[in-house]
């Protein structure tokens, strides 16, 4: 089995440096595709490979390349810009990517910044990520004393300025709008689309934003092709996936492995199961904005597609269980808090709902709820749902809780009626 | 006022920004790595070197988690409680820590050594529960290391 990603990662070591990961086959993809390659030759090559986005949303990423502004009359400076900003709860996979191997990372952005032109590149790096910051800053240097970045990049004449910005908090940064707010030093809210980034982003310039784990998969589709690409993954998916498990099982971890990789495969094999004495009541597929799915979805495979069949979405990939013995309704109040707290404020749904929400989770959990609580909760995730707000911060917060209260209805009800929580009194 | 080294700091970030504003979460960093927080004089002086007024500049350093506009500890404790860690024991380690140095989040200890923060996930779910103290990371936390990873901050 392929794990092109992560082929190069020895954990609780050091990265590999420049002269190591050339010697592995690292920056073949850069000489190649600056020596025999166009712009469009790229863009044709990641289009046909069908590489989709991994920050979450699945979105193609050579159809969000091809709305960046080509040709002699396109603005000379644009912008490509990588969404390091892993902020979702349950998720952990980019830390593992930034850390294990930053020189793949630096390969994929000059693929990514060729392919569009840029002129100018950015990683976006999540706070709390002082390792990842440390190793990327080190890498950086070697690509540029080495001529893989800045003025005319291996005599190709193509340049390509890269630099790091570390956040300072906040999960809304991850928003890729919101993100170039917080790039131009404003406060991180969304901004309204149209115009999309692509044609007006930074600086009101053309910008990419794509996910750590799509840029590095761009070198391995550079060397090996399209339709190799394909070959690797699933029957409806493209590519591997960086898959994780975490909560109450025995291994919690990552694991490349190819796209549409069963539920049960990731938590029962990978993750080695439930710890003793604990039973799976329910798994969130991709971080804290996805829906619950329960273990009749244990034969799922995790894609894009599939995952949404389900009725939730792959997000991150990276797997949250909710064990038998904890509270389901303290874990929805858990991650609505983090929404709440997480909220940005701009748009009122969000910002006066997420609270709302929040406070009424809480009395639930602490005996203090009632009957009609319920029928404001599902009231407010039609409310802060798709269409009513300015980005998908709200409606990813609703989604779990409504799931909830589907498959917890009758641990909804039991706080209600008995007043106090279940699991507290064990 | 800010010191000489600071002023530099910030310029060398200016040179690497298209407009000075877009510099203003690295500068007030700089102002915080020594002085620990970001106090109304400094945050002035920042305004003055970005040419950002200073309520143009608090907009931006209130916005931020990690940009403290109130005096910290020496060290700054960061307790993730989403949702893996918080299924993991963040309530129980919150009490722990909570009962040790008689503090609650928000507050910084007597002694100033400590102040305890609640953090949105810190990307190490499968290390939960996790913390931070300063830049370094612990994880899995359990109540029986809490007072080792403790005592190696003075």
């Amino acid at each position: 089995m392929e794990r092109p990603l992560t082929k190069n990662i020895r954990p609780n070591e050091d990265p590999l440096s420049l002269m190591e990961y050339e010697q592995a086959g690292g920056y073949r993809a850069v000489r190649t595709m600056l020596s025999t390659m166009s712009p469009q030759d790229v863009q044709v090559q990641v289009k046909a490979s069908n590489l989709r986005g991994r920050g979450g949303a699945g979105f193609p990423t050579g159809m969000k390349w091809s709305f960046v502004p080509m040709g002699e009359n396109a603005p000379k400076q644009k912008y490509f810009i990588v969404n390091a900003d892993e902020m979702e709860p349950g998720a952990f996979k980019d830390r593992y990517l930034l850390e294990g191997d930053p020189h793949q990372l630096i390969e994929g952005i000059v693929v990514a910044a060729y392919a569009i032109q840029a002129s100018h590149a950015y990683i976006f790096l999540r706070q709390g990520y002082g390792r990842a910051e440390l190793l990327l800053n080190k890498a950086i240097a070697e690509a540029y004393e080495n001529k893989l970045l800045g003025e005319n990049i291996l005599g190709s004449g193509f340049s390509l300025d890269l630099r790091i910005h570390t956040s300072a908090g906040r999960y809304i940064c991850g928003e890729e709008t919101a993100l170039i707010n917080a790039l131009e030093g404003k406060r991180a809210t969304p901004r309204a689309k149209p115009p999309f980034p692509q044609v007006s982003g930074l600086w009101g310039r053309p910008t990419v934003v794509n996910n750590v784990e799509t840029v590095v998969n761009l070198p391995h589709i550079v060397n090996n092709g399209a339709d190799w690409f394909k070959s690797i993954g699933g029957i409806n998916d493209s590519g591997t996936k960086i898959y994780g498990v975490s909560g109450r099982v025995r291994n919690p971890g990552l694991w490349e492995l190819p796209m549409g990789t069963m539920v049960s495969d990731l938590i029962e094999e990978q993750a080695g199961g439930m710890m003793d004495g604990y039973r799976l009541r329910a798994f969130m597929p991709g971080g804290a904005s996805t829906d619950f799915l329960t273990p009749d979805h244990m034969n799922v495979r995790m894609d894009f597609d599939s995952v949404m069949k389900a009725g939730s979405r792959m997000g991150t990939g990276t797997i949250t269980v909710l064990d038998d013995r904890t509270c389901p309704v303290g874990f929805v109040h858990s991650l609505e808090k983090f929404f709440r707290r997480e909220s940005c404020g701009w748009c009122t749904p969000c910002r006066e709902g997420l609270p709302w929400i929040e406070r009424t989770l809480q009395a639930i959990e602490t005996g203090k709820g009632e009957m009609s609580d319920l029928d404001l909760l599902t009231e407010q995730c039609r409310l802060l749902g798709p269409g009513n707000t300015f980005c998908a911060l709200a409606p990813g917060a609703v989604e779990p809780l409504q799931s909830a209260l589907k498959y917890f209805l009758e641990d909804f009800e039991s706080h209600i009626n008995n007043k106090h929580c279940p699991w507290k009194s064990i | 006022m800010l010191t000489e080294q600071e002023k530099q700091e910030i310029s060398e970030e200016l040179k690497h920004c298209e407009r000075p504003e877009a510099a203003a979460i690295e500068a007030l960093r700089v102002v915080q790595k020594k002085r620990g927080w970001v106090s109304d004089a400094s945050l002035r002086d920042v305004a003055a070197q970005l040419s950002m007024t200073p309520a143009e500049l608090d907009a931006v350093a209130t916005f931020y988690s990690f940009i403290f506009r109130k005096p910290v500890g020496r060290h700054v404790i960061a307790l993730c409680d989403s949702m893996v860690c918080w299924s993991l024991g963040h309530d129980d380690l919150y009490k722990l820590i909570s009962t040790k140095l008689g503090i609650g989040y928000g507050e910084t200890t007597g002694d100033n050594r400590f102040t305890l923060l609640p953090a949105s996930c810190l990307g190490a779910c499968d290390r939960a529960p996790a913390m931070m103290v300063d830049d370094e990371l612990f994880g899995p936390v359990t109540p029986e290391t809490i007072d080792e990873i403790l005592s190696k901050y003075s």
